[in-house]
């Protein structure tokens, strides 16, 4: 290894990268090498880039715009409720997008609640269809992701300056220069790059909400290119100009997110002086409640919807709900194994190739990067008979950037304050990262593991190309009952995704803070 | 990837040698569902043959032509079930497919001669709205009022392809003025059939594309009469969903006893309620409640099977510059 002394070695991090690249580089490459010469790009692919752009940017910078003042005050509140709203926070991002978006119908449709509502008081009804319609689903969908990673960036800062700042009299002003912007200059554009990266995948959304020529994504691109004309060129073409600017907006998130953290504290409960005034007050519970109305209505109207379904599940759904959590087991344990020596090489400070490669995963469009799969496996084995291992990797790649957002920066911060000592009692290596670092990061690994189980549980992604009879995940059992007309069914499965989905997310955050204070 | 290589590993160790034939048959997704005809039609071909029908759904029916592309010669399917008028064109340049030798009487609205497909159930195009309101008689009546509808994107769906088509057959050069007209009523346009008839059963719309069966589901399966399709003056376009046998298959004879089989009363009757399609061959024992009281339209329209493709193309391009005004 290098010259330099560390307290864990980088390797294991750099193979754990070079493995994702190859597989999805590997996957678009094969797509590319089986494509004929196609008719290139069209003038209507780069009006669905430029849509793409407009509406990826406009969400992330709203998302995390609204994020910052909802994270605040959860970061300085103290409240009943306020553990079960954390959970809550990760439910949007885990639905599947046709109940999501059902459900966001229900409270903001043509005859939604919402509108009920402005009836009564005489006003005229809102339409949801259009490029705010996308973006406000993008806002549901993205919004409590952002505030989970920027609340993180809040508990990073250690109660001691906290206590610190109140002893030198410092009141919210002084303490949102001091302590807070820096902190956030650092967590948001983090924050930003992912949820630009998301947005910039998104497909059913902004098809459902802001369908129509006019509201063009890539992906959409993609699947007329490979399903409308079979033009596999032009898939791959896409999805290179896709990880092009994914790629370029991780370049300039990480660039912009380098700072310094706060060091660690002796881990004593956060107290803010700062924030007990009625006025502040008011504002953190106002943002909070409107934050959680939005979110929890149309979660409500899921639930609701779910119910009378849920006492009539057809058999086949339940075997489906169990193949839904072996892949998303499976999905979860080769997440870590991926991300935890990647997020180590990274706090090393070696190789933002890592993170780019972390970032891969979720610039790739899983129509192309399951195509390029099934290309690849088509000469050796039968592909049906991979589709639950394919899922839970090409899960567990989707995952990959989330996790690494929320353990790159905590593992720095371990490496930073303990990796000296660790090096004078010569204890490198395996001993530090299971004594020290692996017990440090117990809170982010429980944080990415839920989001990975979550995610992988409600993803339809690459089944639906490998789909067999005989197994079929949750999602996609889903999709079948509406294809089948059974929207009652639909809605009844929907919700126990939900529940599924909300189960694995809560068991493994809970258990990742056993006694941490979040 | 450790876990792919074990699976594999795991996945040969088990794979016991077939000691029947196995016929092995691509269809689309709602086919094989649990709530769809493969598991009926599995079972009556099974006590015939003498052999293990295996369905393997991919996708829908666009998707399957692209697997079948994709896989080439090296195809494990013998048969593909789903593809439909639309696709024939296409699925017959590939040269994969062999041609067949079924002959049956067809109680379809059009006579039946393509070499290398049977059609196995056949729908037509309809908005479906609900039964209390009256709906307009053709498209410039829709075009005229302030419905709002909700169709699906043809690049993604192919009932939204068969909109487009089917405002072509009727309209031919006027169809652009049809789609002008049609802008300020589309409420959105959905990747796929689940989407946009989960909104207007929401109450999102007044019209949703479907199936002039549709209705019967509602009736048979939750007796409810509310709904109704919306019979249109200029004709409706026929969908008509087909099979044909690969040329690189080997059980090519089983294969063709399955086409065959595809057009006798086993098969037959189940598809109106389990695919909420019409039989190409009407069970003896008639259709079921429900289909009989389905209003039929006074014109049927095929898109033509050999210039479908550039059809296809001039009707999208139309629609794209229509409703990105």
């Amino acid at each position: 290894m290098a010259g330099r002394a560390e307290p864990v070695s980088a390797a294991p991090g750099l193979g754990a990268a070079a493995a994702v690249a190859a597989l999805i580089l590997g996957a678009l490459v094969a797509v590319f090498l089986r494509a004929e010469p196609g008719a290139g790009l069209s003038a209507a692919d780069w009006a669905a880039v430029r849509f793409t752009l407009v509406q990826a940017a406009l969400s992330a910078a709203i998302s995390v715009a609204l994020a910052v003042p909802v994270a605040r005050a959860l970061a300085r509140r103290r409240f009943a409720g306020r553990r079960v709203l954390i959970t809550l926070l990760g439910a949007p991002f885990i639905l599947p997008v046709i109940v999501a978006v059902l459900g966001l119908v229900a409270v903001f449709g043509r005859n939604g609640w919402v509108n009920a509502a402005l009836g009564w008081a005489g006003v005229d009804p809102v339409s949801i269809y259009g490029l705010h319609g996308v973006v406000l689903a993008h806002v549901f969908f993205n919004l409590p992701l952002a505030t989970r990673l920027i609340l993180q960036g809040w508990q990073e800062i250690p109660a001691e300056r906290f206590r610190l700042a109140a002893q030198l009299g410092a009141g919210p002003r002084a303490i949102g220069r001091l302590l807070e912007r820096p902190m956030l200059l650092r967590v948001a554009p983090g924050a930003l790059a992912v949820i630009f990266a998301i947005c910039l995948t998104s497909f059913a959304v902004a098809l459902t909400l802001g369908g129509g020529p006019r509201a063009t994504t890539i992906e959409l691109a993609i699947y007329q290119a490979f399903h409308f004309d079979f033009d596999l060129a032009r898939a791959a073409l896409l999805s290179c100009i896709q990880i092009l600017l994914t790629g370029a907006a991780a370049l300039a998130a990480l660039r912009a997110a380098r700072g310094e953290g706060f060091g660690a504290g002796l881990g004593r409960p956060v107290q803010r002086w700062d924030a007990d005034r009625t006025g502040l007050r008011l504002l953190d519970a106002a943002v909070i409640a409107v934050a959680a109305l939005f979110l929890i209505l149309p979660l409500a109207a899921v639930v609701l919807r779910g119910l009378p379904g849920l006492l009539a599940l057809p058999g086949v759904v339940v075997a489906a709900a169990l193949t839904s959590i072996v892949v998303a087991a499976a999905s979860t344990v080769l997440l870590l194994v991926l991300a935890l020596p990647m997020a180590a090489s990274v706090a090393m400070g070696r190789a933002r190739g890592v993170e780019m490669a972390g970032l891969l995963g979720m610039a790739v469009s899983p129509l192309v990067i399951g195509t390029g799969l099934f290309i690849l496996i088509n000469p050796v084995a039968n592909p049906f008979a991979l589709a639950l291992p394919v899922t839970a990797a090409v899960n567990a790649l989707m995952a990959l950037p989330f996790a690494l957002r929320i353990l790159v920066p905590r593992a720095r911060d371990i490496v930073a304050r303990h990796g000296r000592l660790a090096l004078s009692l010569n204890m490198g290596g395996w001993p530090f990262a299971r004594r020290v670092m692996l017990p440090g990061l117990r809170p982010q690994i429980g944080f990415a593991a839920g989001l990975g189980a979550a995610l992988s549980m409600g993803d339809l992604g690459v089944i639906a190309l490998f789909a067999d009879t005989g197994r079929a995940t949750l999602p996609l059992q889903v999709y079948r009952l509406m294809g089948a007309y059974r929207m009652e069914a639909a809605a009844g499965a929907a919700l126990l995704l939900l529940v599924l989905s909300m189960a694995a997310f809560w068991l493994l955050d809970r258990g990742g803070r056993y006694h941490a204070e979040a | 990837m450790k876990y792919l290589a074990l699976a594999a590993g795991m996945l040969a160790a088990s794979a016991a040698v077939a000691e029947t034939p196995e016929l092995t048959v691509y269809t689309y997704d709602s086919f094989v569902s649990d709530w769809g005809p493969g598991p009926v039609v599995e079972k009556a071909f099974e006590e015939t043959c003498g052999c293990d029908l295996k369905f393997v759904g991919a996708g829908d029916g666009a998707a399957l032509l692209a697997r079948i592309k994709l896989e080439g010669e090296r195809t494990d399917a013998d048969v593909v079930l789903g593809l439909d008028t639309n696709l024939i064109a296409a699925a017959a340049e590939t040269g994969l497919f062999a041609e067949h030798a079924v002959t049956a009487d067809y109680d379809m609205p059009v006579d039946w001669t393509d070499p290398h497909f049977v059609p196995y159930d056949w729908g037509l195009f309809a908005f479906v709205h609900n039964a209390d309101r009256d709906a307009p008689a053709n498209f410039r009546a829709l075009a005229d009022s302030d419905l709002k509808i909700v169709i699906q994107d043809p690049r993604s769906s192919t009932p939204g392809l068969g909109l487009l088509l089917w405002v072509k057959a009727a309209y031919g050069d006027e169809a652009r003025a049809i789609w002008d007209g049609l802008a300020d009523n589309i409420v959105t346009v959905t990747k796929g059939w689940s989407e946009a008839y989960g909104l207007f059963l929401e109450g999102e719309a007044d019209m949703v594309l479907s199936y002039t069966t549709s209705p019967a589901y509602h009736v048979i399966a939750e007796e409810d009469t509310s709904k109704a399709a919306a019979m249109f003056d200029e004709g409706h376009l026929a969908q008509i969903e087909v099979a044909g046998v690969l040329a690189s298959s080997d059980q090519k004879d089983l294969a063709g006893a399955f086409l065959q089989f595809m057009v006798t009363e086993a098969f037959q009757s189940a598809i109106p309620t389990t695919n909420w399609m019409y039989p190409v061959v009407v069970p003896e024992a008639g259709l079921p409640e429900g289909f009989g009281d389905l209003p039929a339209p006074d014109r049927v329209l095929l898109a033509p099977v050999d210039s479908a493709a550039a059809m296809r193309d001039e009707a999208l391009a139309e629609w794209l510059d229509a409703l990105s005004q």
